[in-house]
């Protein structure tokens, strides 16, 4: 038994969850938290960009959240988390000393490994850059492995831009190429504003050899892809990330189906080639 | 005249225009430098003019009463600001402002819709270029108007 | 070649006490409360005697035959899920201790069912269910734990329902593997015995326990006679030709709104289907916030909130969660397992209380096919 007590071979059950504790939380933008965590027992599991755990309250119930930290660090577990209901509430209010549980990793991964040797264009919306940043912590690790990289990010205001000061950092840097749009702001604002899509097609990118990763609002994902078929990008090229209910993560509950796809096991990241026709389908 | 010609056909908006047309419409135009800062035109001013931008950007904004502007567009260069001057009543509904230090083109609007009358084929050109522009811009609008990232959205 | 042998009643009687004494949980159909359900027995006479059911879309009705056969009915509102895939059970129970938490185990339970009566098509749904719960890499441990030691007496139905089409899902009537030992009744004036087959060793060991004797060349004519009668008197059928491409490529029907205007999202379909396998989760914590526990329980496609996601639903309206049950079933299934989720039983045609029958509506869009040429030949 370890010190928390935990029946380390219950716990191997796919269906129950691993006590972690955070070690850091820091407040992001409102209503969103980023938190470390570190497993009471055993090894952070290895994990892949894009994947995602099921976070534990005690008591209270479970969430689907992408891992939103540096794959390669395995030391933590990091999680981005915006409170829109009773379980992420709690999630993104815990502080440094909580303990909470988790499942996972599940779910496929953002494809960085295909697309080496190709222009990278990495489209995030909203809180749609926290599941990208461990795909975004890959290419520039491994720079030399990818063509152009471009990075384009929308959010509501300027207030809203997350990451702000990593998203900064990326930008000083001479051999990535980032935009930053938000839907309105005030005159302080002396970037663009607009809508995602609209960056795409100013971008700079070879469509033929460019694989490109998109997250946020379905909405803005959907119109993201479009524009960058519509620039050249194959189907097959552009990966979405996508969001349903979820209650098992493993692909017994039947909630999270999309189609014939289990999003969290034929998801959370998809290709657009398969899916592309189904994002237009009303309440499919 | 020649090099205004040269410049106005070398701008994006005008791609494939043709130097007769070329030559029809650099007659309604003339060089713009706005530092930044500055207005090209505020809401409710007649609209004379359209402006392709060939450095610099733009932000369009409305100001509602007792807040700051909201910036809802910015035109970076390569772009065009103004389609009011195509429709009666021909007036601005928002402000341009220069968001730093911008070089456009110009082109007088009753200048050109004369242009136009005289010739469909030029009025055609112009519609043909820019009404794409248009629905991009309507569409962005209403993706904007959306407000995805708001809470409860998608 | 499976041995064919005859018992009677008192053989019967045997293989229920024979099954007890090796310490499996029994259980059979029994009427209860006008509908002949999935119950513990103990003896022959728990059994259904001279009771048959009368089935029809939104009808189930139990009536009296004029035989005292034990089988002579198909299937009720229940199935063997009831028991394998339970419609609530604990998943973990959670202790605080300090600031982290301890996972109570859950008391191992023993699970030795002895299922009497299994029908061909809930051999099939079974077949169904284990493959989506004992998948790799994640299989479902309580499934599995519940499924190891499964004894099946399977009987061959000898009439067939009004809403059965398992001979259209390949599902039935006859059961050829899944049992232990099949049993078909052979019930005139004169005679009331069953024709037995075996399935495993295990069920010929079990026979073996058993007073029988041969079957003759005659018994056996007339078992297969009358599966092959119960296989002619479907009351209804599916054509499942291309049906996942039909139904795949016709989300925007105007079938599935005329369906809306009839179906009430009551989720009795997914209760009784025996192959619906969706569940929900509840989190619960006592006063005190000192323990906390979570159970699994049944979930249907069909309530509102069953694909919500931050602020809404993604399916709202009625029309997409009769579609994406129905798709779900006959379609989206053979994507996810490679054969269709469905096996013909008919429980959901009986138990819509408005009488909505998935063999009509398919049929309805197959009339009325609203792919383009080029869908329809594969090229889209």
């Amino acid at each position: 038994m370890s010190p928390a007590g935990v029946n380390t071979a219950l716990a191997a059950d796919a269906f129950l969850p691993e006590p972690y504790r955070v070690v850091a939380a820091r407040s992001e933008i409102h209503d969103v938290a980023t938190l470390d965590l570190v497993p009471i027992s055993g090894a952070v599991p290895a994990y892949l960009p894009g994947q995602f755990n099921m976070l534990y309250v005690f008591g209270v119930g479970e969430v689907a959240i992408s891992i939103s930290g540096d794959a390669t660090n395995r030391s933590r577990i990091v999680h981005t988390v915006r409170n829109v209901g009773a379980v992420s509430g709690a999630i993104a209010a815990l502080e440094s000393g909580a303990v909470l549980g988790l499942r996972g990793p599940y779910g496929t991964a953002w494809p960085v490994a295909e697309a080496e040797g190709k222009d990278v264009v990495i489209v995030a919306g909203g809180l749609g850059l926290a599941p990208l940043r461990p795909a975004i912590y890959h290419v520039l690790a491994n720079r030399g492995r990818y063509g152009r990289i471009v990075i384009l990010y929308g959010a509501r205001e300027p207030g809203d831009i997350l990451f702000r000061h990593e998203v900064e950092s990326w930008r000083q840097r001479l051999d990535v190429s980032i935009e930053v749009t938000v839907d309105h702001a005030d005159p302080s604002w002396h970037g663009h504003v607009g809508v995602v899509p609209r960056l795409i097609g100013r971008a700079s990118f070879d469509p033929a050899e460019t694989v490109a990763m998109v997250c946020g609002p379905e909405v803005m994902m959907r119109f993201s892809a479009t524009a960058l078929a519509d620039a050249g990008v194959a189907p097959a090229d552009i990966h979405l990330s996508m969001e349903r209910n979820m209650k098992c993560a493993i692909g017994l509950c039947g909630h999270c189906q999309w189609g014939p796809d289990f999003v969290c096991k034929d998801g959370p990241v998809m290709r657009y080639d398969r899916i592309g026709k189904r994002l237009t389908l009303r309440e499919i | 005249m020649e090099n205004l010609e040269r410049i106005l056909l070398e701008h994006p908006f005008f791609a494939g225009f043709g130097k007769d047309f070329g030559a029809v419409v650099t007659g309604c135009a003339r060089n713009h430098k706005f530092d930044a800062g500055q207005y090209l035109f505020h809401e409710g001013d007649a609209a004379n003019e359209f402006y392709l931008i060939r450095h610099g950007r733009v932000a369009l904004e409305i100001l509602p009463p007792g807040q700051r502007p909201v910036v809802i567009d910015t035109v970076p260069e390569g772009e065009i600001v103004g389609a009011s001057w195509l429709v009666p009543p021909y007036r601005w509904n928002f402000d341009a402002r220069a968001m730093e230090l911008t070089r456009a083109i110009g082109i007088d609007a009753a200048c050109l819709r004369g242009k136009c009358e005289a010739d469909p084929k030029l009025g055609y050109e112009m519609m043909k270029r820019f009404l794409p522009i248009l629905v991009q811009r309507l569409q962005a609008a209403r993706l904007q108007l959306m407000d995805v990232y708001g809470k409860r959205a998608s | 070649m499976t041995a064919k042998a005859i018992i009677g009643r008192d053989g019967l009687q045997a293989l229920l006490d024979a099954l007890a004494a090796d310490g499996y949980r029994v259980l059979g159909p029994a009427l209860r409360a006008g509908a002949i359900l999935y119950d513990d027995i103990a003896k022959v006479e728990d059994l259904p005697a001279g009771w048959t059911d009368r089935q029809e879309a939104g009808t189930y009705r139990v009536e009296r035959r004029d035989d005292a056969a034990l089988f002579g009915y198909v299937v009720g509102p229940q199935s063997w899920k009831k028991f394998l895939h339970p419609p609530t059970e604990r998943v973990f129970q959670a202790r605080r201790e300090g600031e982290g938490y301890a996972l109570v185990a859950a008391p191992e339970e023993s699970h030795r069912y002895a299922f009497i009566g299994m029908r061909a098509c809930e051999i099939r749904a079974i077949e169904v269910q284990d493959h989506v719960f004992l998948r790799e890499p994640y299989p479902d441990r309580s499934y599995e734990r519940r499924r190891a030691d499964n004894f099946v007496v399977a009987v061959n139905c000898s009439e067939a329902g009004g809403t059965c089409f398992c001979v259209s899902m390949q599902a039935g009537p006859k059961a050829e593997r899944g049992f232990d030992l099949a049993l078909t009744e052979l019930v005139d004036g004169a005679r009331h015995d069953f024709l037995v087959e075996t399935g495993s060793e295990r069920g010929e060991a079990v026979l073996g326990r058993l007073p029988h004797r041969s079957a003759s060349n005659a018994e056996i004519s007339e078992a297969e006679a009358i599966s092959a009668r119960t296989a002619a008197n479907m009351g209804r059928r599916l054509d499942t030709k291309g049906i996942k491409e039909l139904l795949q490529g016709n989300p925007e029907h105007p079938r599935w709104d005329d369906v809306a205007q009839r179906c009430l999202t009551c989720a009795n379909c997914t209760m009784v289907c025996p192959t619906c396998f969706c569940t929900t989760v509840e989190d619960h914590s006592d006063l005190a916030g000192g323990t906390a526990e979570r159970t699994r329980r049944w979930d249907s496609c069909f309530t509102l909130d069953f694909s919500y996601i931050h602020g809404g639903s993604v399916r709202q309206e009625t029309r997409s969660r009769y579609r994406q049950w129905m798709t779900h079933k006959l379609a989206s299934w053979i994507d996810q397992f490679g054969e269709s989720g469905c096996v013909g039983c008919g429980r959901c045609i009986t138990w819509c209380p408005v009488g909505i029958d998935i063999t009509q509506e398919a049929a309805a869009i197959r009339a009325d096919d609203r792919r383009s040429t080029e869908e329809k030949r594969g090229e889209s």
